[in-house]
């Protein structure tokens, strides 16, 4: 079996300067770990080479890190403006309700992370919602229960 | 497939991302005709047929070619992919239905300035069209397509100013995504400090289309200044939301009419934001401007992602400025002071004022700010803050007034955006300082 030592390994011999692996190294750490905990970035750091320092530096800049704890699935609803046109405050408001979460926060089970985003780039599919990176597009406040069924049940 | 056609040709009766499919459509035969040719020739036909960068500033992509160090032995051409421009998902659908397109270009490229390494920095978020485009790469390899030249594409994690040029090749070195004093500009040090051609996913998808049709035909399409195709895309209050690829030059009012569709329910237009949302906006009378890079610059505006946003008339423009400026505030890197704290400002003047808690020289204040910001930051993200908020305000200062006069918002809670949120920044990455009075 693979180690996450030599993966990253594998990673720093694909770019002519080791320090090119630390985005792709951070999110396997991340991965591996459901956060970037100090352990997580204490890891990374050595497998790169680096100090763990160094390694928050870079992950506190991009908003797909978490140096907090989340839920073990991501529910994103992307707010900028196209999707703001289109009704996307109707689809917060249905996912807030449905999870009993606002924005920002976890449901008490520590299943999902619920958040807005930034614009996702589906803006002639207005409302997108990320699901673990997956996109669900032209979401409408009636479609949002069906999702979270799927984000629950699918596991 | 629609006529006139280049970059999104066939992908509606052919799955493109599968090499014999594409290569049923020609597909690698510029690369084979490049590669029968000089390097120096490849780039004169670049620079022949005018292929102005579709990223954003237009800047012409033979120039910056012309530029790079022919001599240094390490050279590097790099794929803007991270496309973050809210209204812009053109290069999404690009590299998801099209990637080996996007590689022939890369390959042509790589051939034209004699480097031996491409990267295509793809934006964090875009998971399945970095699956699709790295599987291309593997075929392309495979089928031995790459010669001495390797290609990896490499992903962003979710940070706007990294579609910005200096900051992308900082992320891609490993770094945080901050800007770069310039100069010196890319061509001449770029990644690892060595020359490197840096170019939007739609420019390099639009070599191989040069060579395929010549030169001469090429600049056929489009208008003199800006010859081609741009893929639009077309968001907000229209009926047929999308990619639409035109010739450069077709006009606003065919693209939101004919092709969009035009405003649901027949309302009427507010104003047409042409270029992403960070592009100034223009109003309903200037519908008849051609979308090229130098005609939508006269109307005031610039070409920018070609993302083309459509505003009727149930949207406050306060709030719609205010979404605006938490974007910028949430994506400003903090590098710059006037970008780091005007942006903060903006977000905190427009919250007065539609919150209807400004005094009068609130709205002097506003535009005090944005004069400062302007042209003081080391990249466009600090203007990129201004432009929505003083356009906004310029050319509905009315209703800017009238939210101070009447210390409410005039829409009440029936504007098409009331109460929309943005995201929380959960790593400040710097305090907010409050403004005081």
């Amino acid at each position: 079996m693979t180690t996450f030592y030599d993966e990253v390994q594998e990673l720093k011999a694909r770019y002519p300067d080791w320090r090119s692996a630390t985005l792709p190294a951070l999110r396997l750490a991340q991965e591996k770990h459901g956060y970037l905990s100090p352990d997580a970035l204490r890891e990374c750091a050595n497998a790169l080479g680096t100090t763990p320092a160094f390694c928050e530096s870079v992950a506190t800049f991009y908003d797909m890190f978490h140096l907090q704890p989340v839920g073990r699935h991501m529910v994103e609803v992307c707010t900028n403006l196209p999707c703001a046109l289109a009704g996307a405050q109707h689809v917060v408001d249905a996912f807030a309700e449905e999870l009993g979460v606002r924005p920002g926060e976890t449901t008490d089970d520590g299943e999902i992370t619920f958040r807005t985003v930034e614009c996702l780039g589906g803006c002639g599919r207005a409302t997108v919602v990320a699901v673990d990176e997956r996109y669900h597009e032209f979401v409408t406040p009636e479609k949002v229960s069906g999702i979270v069924g799927g984000v629950r049940g699918g596991g | 497939m629609a006529a006139g056609e280049l970059i999104l040709a066939h992908v509606e009766e052919r799955d493109l991302t599968r090499l014999d499919e594409y290569r049923a459509v020609g597909g690698y035969r510029s690369l084979a005709r490049a590669r029968e040719m000089s390097a120096p020739d490849v780039v004169k036909a670049i620079t022949d047929a005018t292929l102005r960068g579709r990223g954003g500033a237009g800047f012409p992509m033979g120039r910056k070619a012309s530029l790079i160090d022919q001599k240094n032995p390490r050279k590097y051409v790099v794929v803007n992919a991270d496309e973050s421009e809210p209204g812009a998902f053109k290069d999404r659908e690009i590299m998801g239905r099209n990637p080996h397109l996007l590689i022939e270009g890369c390959l042509m490229t790589a051939y034209a300035i004699e480097a031996q390494s491409v990267f295509i920095y793809i934006r964090g978020e875009y998971l399945t069209e970095y699956e699709v485009l790295a599987r291309a790469v593997e075929d392309a390899r495979a089928a031995g397509l790459f010669g001495d030249v390797d290609v990896v594409v490499h992903r962003g994690a979710g940070a706007y100013i990294c579609g910005e040029e200096s900051a992308l090749l900082e992320s891609l070195e490993g770094k945080r995504g901050q800007p770069r004093p310039r100069p010196p500009f890319p061509p001449v040090t770029g990644l690892y400090a060595a020359p490197t051609q840096i170019n939007n996913v739609q420019t390099i998808a639009t070599v191989p289309k040069i060579l395929e049709l010549g030169v001469e035909e090429f600049t056929k399409i489009g208008v003199p200044s800006s010859p081609g195709t741009a893929v639009f895309s077309l968001s907000g209050n229209v009926v047929r939301p999308g990619n639409y690829e035109l010739p450069l030059g077709t006009p606003l009012r065919s693209l939101i009419y004919d092709v969009g569709g035009g405003v649901p329910e027949g309302r009427a237009i507010k104003g047409i934001i042409p270029g992403g949302s960070s592009v100034p906006i223009l109003t309903p009378d200037q519908l008849d401007t051609p979308l090229d890079y130098d005609s939508i610059q006269a109307a005031g505006s610039f070409f920018g992602s070609a993302a083309v946003i459509v505003v009727d008339d149930r949207c406050c423009m306060v709030q719609l400025a205010l979404r605006a400026a938490k974007f910028y505030m949430h994506e400003s890197c903090g590098k710059c002071t006037p970008c780091r704290e005007g942006t903060r400002w903006l977000v905190q003047l427009l919250t007065r004022i539609e919150d209807g808690s400004a005094v009068e020289s609130d709205l002097a204040l506003l535009e005090s700010v944005c004069s400062r910001m302007l042209g003081r930051s080391l990249c466009a993200l600090g203007d990129f803050a201004v432009y929505p908020v003083s356009s906004y305000l310029r050319k509905f200062r009315g209703e800017f007034q009238q939210h101070v006069d009447e210390g409410r918002c005039p829409y009440g809670d029936q504007s098409s955006i009331v109460g929309i949120e943005a995201p929380i920044d959960a790593h400040t990455h710097h305090p907010t300082v409050e403004i005081p009075g």
